[in-house]
C-alpha cells in the first residue's frame, strides 16, 4: 500500500521500514483466510503422500494381510483381526483409509512429475520463441495453437491409444499435454520482458543468448508462471484420475485415486457408497485446494490489481 | 476474406493429416490383436488365415496407403468386434453423442450466463459469493466422481431418476432422439447436468469477469447520464460486450463436451460415441479406435473453423481489420 | 432567485469513503448558471471539478456520496432525489459530455442505435421520428451526409467526429444544461477550436445553459462568459470572464495565470506554483493553498470565508490581492 505523503518544506530524509518484494508477497497472501486454510490443507496431503507407507494403519498391498472375509466393510466396521476400518474396505477387502494414502501418493506424484516437466519443456520452448521471434517463433506458436485447440482429454486418448499402458506412458502423455500451455504463457511474459531495457544491457554486455534466457529472462517471467503451475497440476491429477477410472490410465499394479473410485463403481448400486466415495472426497480436497492456492496466487502476484 | 478461409482449411487438412498418421502407427504397433480375438485353441493355419484376412501381415507402411484409399472412399475398416464398418457405428452413435453435448450446452449457458452475470453486478452480496465460491467447486471436481454421487444420490437414494442409458427415442428429420419423449429427458437430465458442470463454472465466471470489467466501462456511464433504463443497460450494452468472448469459448468448448462425454457416457452408460471408444480402447478394436479418433479430429477442426469465421462475423472491429489486412 | 436561473448549486460537499480515509473530494462549492450562460469550471488534477460534475447530474458511484448542500435545478433541490427522478432528468434535461469519446460510445452498437435510444428513452415517439431527430441532431453539429454516416460504428469515426457526435447525443432532447467535462482535451487544437466555437453557437441559439469542466485557461478564455476556479474541492475565486482573466485577485488564480506562457514572457524562466496540492484526504481547516502562498499569514490557518472584494467577484481568500495586476 502506498501513502501518499505530501511534504512543502521539509528537507529532511524519511526513514522507513524497508518491504521486500518476497515480505509483502507473504502478507498480501495471508490476508485471505481461505487460501491459508487451503494451503495447510494442501500441505497435510503432501504430507501424506510423501510418508504413506509409514503412516498407513494397514498395507492395503500386503496380500499376506487382506483378506476377503473383510471385504465390503462399512465405515467404522471391524475386521476379523479386530482392526477397525475407519473408512470400511474395498471389494478384495483392502482398508479404504491405506488404499486412499498409497493413491494420494501416486496421483500426487504423477501429477506434479509430469507438470513439472512438461514446465522444462514448455517453459524453454517459449522462451526461445519468444526471444529468437520470427519464423522459430511463428512454427512454434503455430503447433501451440493448433494443440491447445483441441481438448486435453482427446490428446491424452490419441497418445495413450498409440502408446498403450504404462506408468512412463502415462507421464509422457500428461507431459504432451501440458507443456504447450506452459510455452504459451511463457512465451507471452517473454516476449513483454524482452522488450525492456534489462535484456539490452545484457546483450550489451555481450553475455551469451542461454545465460540471457535463463538467468535473466525466466525469473521476470515467474509470476504468472507460478499461478499456471499450481492449476495446471490440479488439471494433470484430475486428467489422470479420469482416464485411470476409464481404465486406459495407470495399469492396476499403480492404483491411483482414479482406479480406486473406479473399483467402487460396481458396488454403488448396492448401496455400498464409500468404496467410490471416499476416494473421491480425497481427490476433491486435493483439487480444490491447489486451485485455492493458485487463485490466491493470482490475485496477489496479479500486478494490476497492485494496491 | 476468402484468402482467409482458404488459408485456414489448408492448415485443417494438414492437421487432419498429421493425426491420421500419428493414430494409425501408433494403434497399429501397440498390442496384438491377433491374441484378443481369436480362439486360444486355434490352429497355425487359422491364425495365419486370420492375419491375411484383416491384412495384418503387410508391412505397416502398406497398410496405411491402403488405409488412406480406403478412407476416402469413406471405407474406413470393419470392427473386430462387431464386423461391421467402423464408420458406420459411429456414425450411429454420433446423434446420441451430439444430443447429450448440446444439452449439457444448453444447460451452461442457461444457468451459467444469469449467474455469472449477477455476480458480476453484485459482488459483494453474499449469494455472489457462494455463486463464486461453488464455481470453484464446478470445475474442480473430477466429473466422473460427480457422476457416480449423482447415481448414488437421485437414482439409488431416493429413485427420482434413472441411473443408466438412453430413454425411448422419436425420429425427427429421419433421427432418432431422446429429448422428444418424458421418458428420454428423465434419462437425459443427470448425464447432461453432469457434462455441463464444469463449462458452466467456466461460463459463470467468465461472465463474471466480463461484466465486472465492462461495468466500470466510461460507455455504461455514458449511457446512465443519457437516462437509459437500469434493464437496457444490462441486457443490451452490457450483454453485447461480454458475449464476444463468451460466445468464442463456448464454440471451442462444444468440441470440449463432445470430447469429455467419453466420461459422462460411461458412467451413465450413455450409448454414444464416446462409451464406444472406450470399449474399443479395451478391446484393442483397432479399426474402430482409428475411425473414431479420425472423426472426432474432423469434427474438431471443423469446428475451430467455424467459430473462427464466426468470430470475425460478430466482432465489427475484428472484421475491418480482417478487411485492412 | 428569478426564473432565468437554471442551476443553483450551494455548498456542495461530496466526499468519498475508502478505507485510506476520507477524500474530500468537494468540500463546499457554490455557483450559480443563468439560461443560456456559459461558465467555465477550471482546476487541476484533483481539484474536484469533474466530481462536481457528477454530483449535478446525480452519477457519484461508491464510495463517493453526496453529503451536504444544495442543487437547485429550474428551483427543485435534486440532490437525494430518487432515482427514478433522476433517470428522467439525466439526457434529457441535463446531458453530459464526457472527455474521451472512444471510451463514451459503446464500441459493439452502432451510432444510430446509441442516438435513437436516447430519444426513446425519454419520449413516446416512434422509431422513425426519433432517427429524425438524431439525423438533425447531427446535421447541426456539422456531420455532412448524416444518414450514412450513423449506420457506422464509433470505431469508424475519427476523434473529432466522435465527440461532435456525444455533442448531438447531448442536444437531442434539447436540454436545459449540458455539462461538458473536458471534452476536448483528448482532440487535437484545430479541432478543439472548431468544437468550442460550434458549442458556443449552439448554446446561444438554444439558451442552454453550459458549464465547461476543464484544466485549461486558454479554452475558457474564449469561450465562457463566467469563470468558477477550484483547488482541493474549494471555489477559490468566481467572476465574470474578462474581469478574472485580466484581474485575478486570488493567489492561486494569479499564479495559474502567471504561469501560462505568452509571447510577452518569451525568453524569461517559466513560471511555477511552488509545492503541490494537499491530499483531499487531510485538507487543513483553513486554506488549502497556504502552503505554496507567498502572501500567507497566521490568519490563514482560520476557515476561509467568501468575500467580495470587488464587485461581481467572490474569493475565498483573506488576502485577495486586489491591486495586483495581470
Amino acid at each position: 500500500m502506498s501513502e501518499t505523503v505530501r511534504v512543502a518544506h521539509t528537507h529532511e530524509p524519511i526513514v522507513r521500514e524497508v518491504e521486500t518484494p518476497f515480505r509483502r508477497f507473504l502478507s498480501d497472501y495471508f490476508e485471505n483466510q481461505v487460501a491459508v486454510i487451503s494451503l495447510f490443507v494442501l500441505g497435510v496431503i503432501i504430507f501424506i503422500a510423501l510418508l504413506a507407507p509409514f503412516i498407513s494403519p494397514t498395507n492395503p498391498y500386503d496380500l499376506a494381510s487382506v483378506t476377503i472375509l473383510d471385504s465390503k466393510l462399512p465405515p467404522g466396521g471391524q475386521s476379523m483381526a479386530g482392526i477397525t476400518y475407519w473408512l470400511g474396505t474395498d471389494g478384495a477387502g483392502r482398508g479404504l483409509l491405506s488404499s486412499i494414502f498409497y493413491g494420494l501418493r501416486i496421483s500426487l506424484g504423477v501429477g506434479v512429475m509430469s507438470s513439472l516437466i512438461a514446465l522444462c519443456i514448455g517453459a524453454t520452448v517459449g522462451l526461445m520463441a519468444a526471444y529468437y521471434g520470427g519464423r522459430t517463433d511463428t512454427v512454434i506458436m503455430r503447433i501451440v495453437d493448433i494443440q491447445l485447440s483441441f481438448p486435453a482429454i482427446l490428446v491424452a486418448l490419441i497418445l495413450l491409444a498409440a502408446l498403450g499402458k504404462g506408468v512412463d506412458k502415462i507421464i509422457v502423455a500428461l507431459v504432451i499435454v501440458q507443456w504447450a500451455y506452459y510455452a504459451r504463457t511463457v512465451r507471452a511474459s517473454a516476449l513483454v520482458e524482452r522488450n525492456k531495457e534489462y535484456v539490452d544491457a545484457a546483450r550489451c554486455l555481450a553475455l551469451g543468448d542461454k545465460r540471457i534466457l535463463f538467468r535473466h529472462l525466466l525469473p521476470n517471467c515467474m509470476p504468472p508462471l507460478i499461478v499456471v503451475v499450481t492449476v495446471q497440476t490440479a488439471h494433470a491429477i484430475s486428467l489422470e484420475a479420469t482416464l485411470s477410472f476409464l481404465g486406459v490410465g495407470l495399469p492396476i499394479t499403480e492404483p491411483s485415486l482414479g482406479l480406486l473410485i473406479a473399483n467402487g463403481f460396481d458396488y454403488m448400486l448396492s448401496e455400498m457408497y464409500w468404496i467410490s466415495f471416499f476416494p473421491g472426497v480425497a481427490l476433491l480436497i486435493t483439487i480444490v485446494s491447489i486451485n485455492l492456492v493458485g487463485d490466491q496466487l493470482r490475485d496477489v502476484l496479479n500486478p494490476r490489481l497492485q494496491k | 476474406m476468402s484468402v482467409f478461409i482458404i488459408r485456414r482449411l489448408m492448415q485443417s487438412i494438414l492437421v487432419v493429416w498429421i493425426m491420421s498418421l500419428i493414430v494409425f502407427v501408433g494403434v497399429n504397433i501397440v498390442g496384438d490383436p491377433v491374441d484378443m480375438l481369436i480362439n486360444p485353441e486355434a490352429d497355425q493355419a487359422e491364425i495365419e488365415r486370420f492375419i491375411r484376412d484383416l491384412g495384418l501381415d503387410r508391412p505397416l507402411h502398406e497398410q496405411y496407403w491402403y488405409f488412406v484409399l480406403n478412407a476416402l472412399k469413406g471405407d474406413l475398416g470393419n470392427s473386430f468386434i462387431f464386423n461391421q464398418p467402423a464408420l458406420k457405428l459411429i456414425i450411429q452413435r454420433i446423434p446420441a453423442t451430439f444430443e447429450l453435448a448440446l444439452a449439457a450446452l444448453l444447460m451452461a449457458v442457461t444457468i451459467g450466463i444469469p449467474l455469472g452475470v449477477y455476480a458480476g453486478l453484485n459482488p459483494d452480496y453474499r449469494i455472489s459469493k457462494t455463486i463464486m465460491a461453488t464455481s470453484i467447486l464446478g470445475f474442480s471436481l473430477p466429473t466422473f466422481w460427480v457422476g457416480l454421487m449423482m447415481i448414488m444420490v437421485f437414482a439409488v437414494m431416493l429413485g427420482w431418476l434413472p441411473s443408466f442409458g438412453r430413454g425411448e427415442t422419436e425420429m425427427l428429420f429421419g433421427i432418432e432422439f431422446s429429448f422428444l419423449t418424458r421418458d428420454g429427458l428423465a434419462h437425459l437430465l443427470l448425464p447432461a447436468l453432469n457434462l455441463s458442470l464444469f463449462k458452466m463454472s467456466l461460463v459463470i465466471r467468465l461472465t463474471r469477469a466480463g461484466t465486472r470489467e465492462v461495468v466500470h466501462q466510461d460507455y455504461i456511464k455514458f449511457a446512465r447520464a443519457k437516462g437509459i433504463s437500469q434493464n437496457r443497460i444490462i441486457f443490451v450494452h452490457l450483454m453485447k460486450n461480454i458475449m464476444i468472448p463468451v460466445v468464442t469459448v463456448l464454440g471451442l468448448e462444444f468440441g470440449g463436451l463432445i470430447a469429455f462425454s467419453v466420461v459422462t457416457e460411461t458412467v451413465f452408460s450413455w450409448p454414444g460415441m464416446g462409451k464406444l471408444i472406450i470399449d474399443a480402447l479395451h478391446n484393442l478394436d483397432r479399426p474402430v479406435i482409428v475411425a473414431y479418433l479420425m472423426i472426432i479430429v474432423i469434427i474438431f477442426v471443423f469446428i475451430n473453423l467455424v467459430v473462427d469465421v464466426l468470430y470475425s462475423i460478430l466482432d465489427p472491429r475484428v472484421r475491418l481489420q480482417e478487411l485492412k489486412g | 432567485m428569478t426564473d432565468t436561473v437554471t442551476l443553483s448549486v450551494e455548498n456542495l460537499e461530496t466526499h468519498f469513503f475508502t478505507k485510506d480515509g476520507v477524500a474530500k473530494a468537494v468540500d463546499g462549492v457554490s455557483f450559480t448558471v443563468d439560461k443560456g450562460e456559459i461558465m467555465g469550471l477550471v482546476g487541476e488534477s484533483g481539484s474536484g471539478k469533474s466530481v462536481t460534475g457528477f454530483s449535478i447530474i446525480g452519477l457519484v458511484d461508491p464510495p463517493g456520496e453526496i453529503v451536504g448542500g444544495k442543487i437547485l435545478f429550474n428551483g427543485e433541490d435534486i440532490v437525494g432525489a430518487p432515482e427514478k427522478r433522476m433517470r428522467k432528468l439525466r439526457g434529457n434535461r441535463i446531458a453530459m459530455i464526457f472527455q474521451d469519446p472512444m471510451m463514451t460510445l459503446n464500441p459493439v452498437l452502432r451510432i444510430d442505435t446509441q442516438m435513437i435510444e436516447t430519444v426513446l428513452a425519454h419520449e413516446d415517439v416512434d422509431k422513425e421520428t426519433a432517427r429524425q431527430r438524431s439525423r438533425d441532431a447531427l446535421a447541426q453539429v456539422g456531420i455532412p451526409a448524416a444518414e450514412e454516416r450513423m449506420k457506422a460504428y464509433p470505431h469508424q469515426f475519427s476523434g473529432g467526429m466522435r465527440q461532435r457526435v456525444s455533442i448531438a447525443i447531448a442536444l437531442l432532447n434539447k436540454p436545459d444544461l449540458i455539462i461538458a467535462d473536458e471534452p476536448t482535451t483528448a482532440l487535437d487544437v484545430t479541432i478543439q477550436g472548431q468544437i468550442l466555437y460550434e458549442t458556443q453557437k449552439l448554446c446561444r441559439e438554444t439558451g442552454t445553459a453550459l458549464i465547461w469542466i476543464t484544466h485549461d485557461l486558454a479554452v475558457v478564455a474564449g469561450l465562457a462568459d463566467k469563470i468558477s476556479v477550484m483547488y482541493a474541492g474549494r471555489v477559490v475565486e468566481q467572476g465574470g470572464i474578462d474581469d478574472v482573466l485580466d484581474h485575478p485577485v486570488h493567489p492561486y488564480t494569479i499564479g495559474l495565470l502567471g504561469s501560462v506562457p505568452g509571447h510577452n514572457t518569451r525568453g524569461q524562466k517559466l513560471h511555477q506554483i511552488q509545492g503541490m496540492a494537499p491530499s483531499l484526504y487531510s485538507l487543513p481547516r483553513g486554506c488549502a493553498f497556504k502552503a505554496r502562498c507567498r502572501f500567507a499569514d497566521v490568519f490563514c490557518d482560520q476557515p476561509q470565508e467568501i468575500s467580495e472584494p470587488v464587485p461581481g467577484r467572490a474569493v475565498r481568500c483573506c488576502h485577495p490581492q486586489v491591486e495586483a495586476t495581470e
